[in-house]
């Protein structure tokens, strides 16, 4: 798929909670129909930087331009806004009191106002392309996390948004249920949905993306193909972080190869 | 204005004898919260046993009492017990057992919810490292149970402090019924003697719940995590 | 115990229960909807409002209906302020209850998770539609077994309305308690008062069951 103009731009973006800075200066462009995967060790801001990308937020400095609009300015009619933006959290979100079918038509009856036969074939035919249309009826609490999860993507997609965030979407699933979620969202990459997805799923980042941002201490320290920054990463920062995913050195009746005994999965000696 | 409220007070031994009648107030309320205590405790633990018939026999009582108005209750006492069994009770004895009666149902209904709350992986992973039954209950399920029984015990005392005016109607000279004979003596030369003597009671009452009930939620807050 | 003197007085409780279940049931309604604006001022946290619901919230848990429903009652006509019995008696549940409605409503309301909340508006939905859809469903049916208490305990504290020269069913009691046949009259006090509140308690007994059985709410 083609990658298009500019739809998102960010600039030199802060964001601190209190003392703590947690986006220290973000500067970030991103095309239609691109698919930006976000990597970096937990609190570099990744999560912080897609929540002010949806005004859950408050920015405290910078710019985020979308479609040609200042994100940043106050007067943003977020309501609007977030319906051009689809979200899908860690832990689905679902709304508890309604069925799968419900969940996704709240958003096109009562915020966009659309007509029930129209969003109805909408939301079918959603349902239907992740396997879940028969289950349509189900209370959340019915449903496995990997179905919950794959509703609330669908929940998102029902609004027709122009891009997509995903937060850790498969952070708090089983194993055996994450494929059939990423399944989804690589489904959606090839037919050119602009995406911005934070997750720890190193293969399917290499799968899915783009272009990687490695994101630390609130800064993008790497911008680069996914082929460039898994096999050729250009900071000690990035390759330290990659090495947090390889066991291939280590086993357990041998030392670890190259570093002697200082390896994490020593146990430390105490006597 | 102020001249009217100061005269109600100064009369006579007024003051004293509202300070006496709160003297009852607190009386009933706190024995009855002592009892209850005593008495619901090992009601709780009975209505947490697994044992059939004691939970729904319990279960009955506190339905019956949660059900039934405390002023239902302190008439069924005072004018039955007495006149009809042959029992005689002052009315302050009727008030204490009554309170009590329901104090212990509620009591219960409170420690059987705090040992139930207290997870079953608790029990297992107590037992899991070699604790025996009773050093479980002992070290992990008594400490955790008391943290969430105690701000409800503390709800249930400024519900009794609250629920003691009901002793005026057999006639106790509680806060309420001495704020009542004062104001029909000073109220015929002082019209605003009720607005004072109601508005202090009334003062009174705020004055004792409001801190027990802040510190109740100070507790349910801090034992929260 | 005397059957016939008991159906000879029981037309007299009829209508003293009567009389009780409609002022609790004004009582009970307008608590409900004071309570609602509280614990929605003070979701939203408007700023004074939501001070004065809180300081109101207070004062009237704190303090009993009795003392409450004697400053209305004897007190307020004093400076000029003249109600009936009648009105006294809802005025002071009312006054009683909105507070412990609030209470029921704000625990409910803060059981709704923040991401819940997030979730509701990363679909665009506005203040008033969050609170509709998502947020007031969720947290009703939290809220329920502290409603059903609440309504249950205003019902009982309705047995305090003689105080203000309201015939309800201790009025009667204590009136007929004069003729000697405290057994009967007892009797009658009793199964009138379980006659107008255990279904209520076994109603809302019932909607709890459903709504934990479907699952939510907990």
């Amino acid at each position: 798929m083609a990658i298009g103009p500019e739809v998102l731009k960010i600039k030199d973006l802060k964001k601190s909670f209190g003392e703590t800075a947690v986006l220290k200066g973000l500067t970030l462009t991103v095309r239609q129909g691109e698919v930006l995967v976000i990597i970096g060790p937990s609190g570099c801001g990744k999560s912080t930087l897609l929540r002010c990308l949806n005004g859950l937020e408050k920015v405290n400095g910078g710019e985020i331009v979308f479609g040609g609009q200042f994100l940043t300015d106050p007067q943003t009619n977020w309501s609007r806004t977030r319906q051009r933006i689809g979200m899908v959290f860690q832990n689905y979100e679902l709304f508890p009191h309604l069925t799968a079918l419900e969940n996704i038509l709240l958003g096109p009856l009562r915020v966009q106002n659309r007509k029930k036969e129209e969003a109805l074939a909408v939301a079918e035919g959603w349902l239907t392309r992740v396997g879940l249309w028969d289950r349509r009826d189900a209370y959340p609490r019915e449903l496995s996390g990997g179905q919950k999860q794959r509703v609330a993507i669908v929940r998102a997609l029902a609004m027709d948004p122009e891009i997509m965030l995903f937060d850790e979407v498969t952070a708090s699933l089983d194993p055996e249920m994450v494929r059939e979620v990423l399944d989804v969202i690589l489904t959606l990459a090839k037919e050119g949905l602009t995406m911005l997805i934070v997750t720890h799923e190193m293969a399917f980042a290499k799968a899915v993306a783009d272009r990687i941002i490695f994101l630390d201490e609130g800064v993008i320290v790497e911008d680069a193909s996914p082929t460039v920054f898994f096999e050729n990463p250009a900071t000690e920062r990035a390759k330290k972080f990659l090495n947090i995913f390889q066991y291939d050195d280590y086993h357990k009746n041998e030392g670890a190869k190259g570093d002697s005994g200082d390896s994490p999965l020593t146990p430390p000696v105490i006597f | 204005m102020l001249d009217s409220a100061l005269k109600v007070f100064t009369m006579g031994r007024n003051l004293a004898r509202l300070l006496e009648g709160l003297g009852i107030t607190l009386q009933i309320s706190l024995t009855a919260v002592g009892l209850s205590l005593l008495l619901g405790v090992p009601m709780g633990l009975l209505m947490a046993s697994r044992k059939p018939v004691f939970p729904a026999l319990l279960r009955l009582y506190l339905e019956f009492i949660r059900v039934m108005p405390i002023l239902v209750l302190l008439f069924l006492f005072y004018y039955s017990l007495s006149k009809f069994w042959n029992i005689n009770l002052s009315a302050m004895s009727v008030s204490i057992l009554v309170f009590t009666l329901w104090g212990a149902g509620e009591m219960s209904d409170l420690v059987r919810g705090a040992v139930t709350s207290v997870s079953r992986h608790q029990w297992e992973s107590g037992r899991a490292l070699g604790l025996s039954e009773v050093e479980v209950s002992l070290f992990i399920i008594i400490p955790q149970a008391i943290r969430r029984l105690l701000p409800g015990v503390i709800n249930l005392t400024t519900r009794m402090v609250k629920t003691t005016p009901f002793v005026f109607f057999i006639n106790l000279p509680d806060l309420v019924k001495v704020g009542q004979q004062i104001v029909e003596v000073a109220g015929m030369r002082n019209p605003l003697a009720s607005v004072w003597v109601y508005g202090f009671i009334f003062l009174i009452y705020f004055l004792i719940c409001y801190p027990i009930s802040l510190f109740s939620r100070y507790l349910e807050r801090r034992w929260q995590n | 115990m005397d059957l016939t003197y008991i159906l000879d007085k029981s037309p007299v409780f009829v209508a003293a229960a009567k009389l009780t279940l409609v002022l609790a049931f004004w009582g009970v309604i307008l608590s409900a909807a004071l309570g609602l604006m509280c614990a929605v001022t003070r979701f939203y946290r408007w700023p004074l409002v939501s001070q004065l619901a809180g300081a109101y919230i207070e004062l009237a848990r704190n303090t009993p209906l009795m003392v409450q429903l004697f400053f209305l009652y004897f007190g307020l006509p004093r400076v000029g302020l003249v109600l009936s019995g009648q009105t006294c008696a809802i005025v002071g549940l009312t006054f009683l209850g909105g507070a412990y409605m609030a209470e029921a409503f704000r625990g409910g309301l803060a059981a709704v998770g923040k991401d819940q909340v997030e979730a509701g508006l990363s679909i665009g939905l506005g203040r008033f539609q969050l609170l509709r859809y998502v947020v007031a469903p969720q947290a009703l049916a939290v809220s329920l077994p502290a409603i059903s208490a609440t309504v249950i305990f205003l019902m009982k504290e309705t047995s305090v309305f003689s105080i203000v020269a309201i015939p309800d069913l201790m009025y009667v009691a204590k009136d007929l308690l004069k003729e000697g046949r405290g057994a009967e009259t007892n009797f009658l006090l009793c199964a009138a008062y379980l006659t107008i509140i255990l279904p209520v308690s076994l109603i809302f007994a019932r909607l709890e069951k459903r709504l934990r059985f479907a699952g939510f709410g907990s």
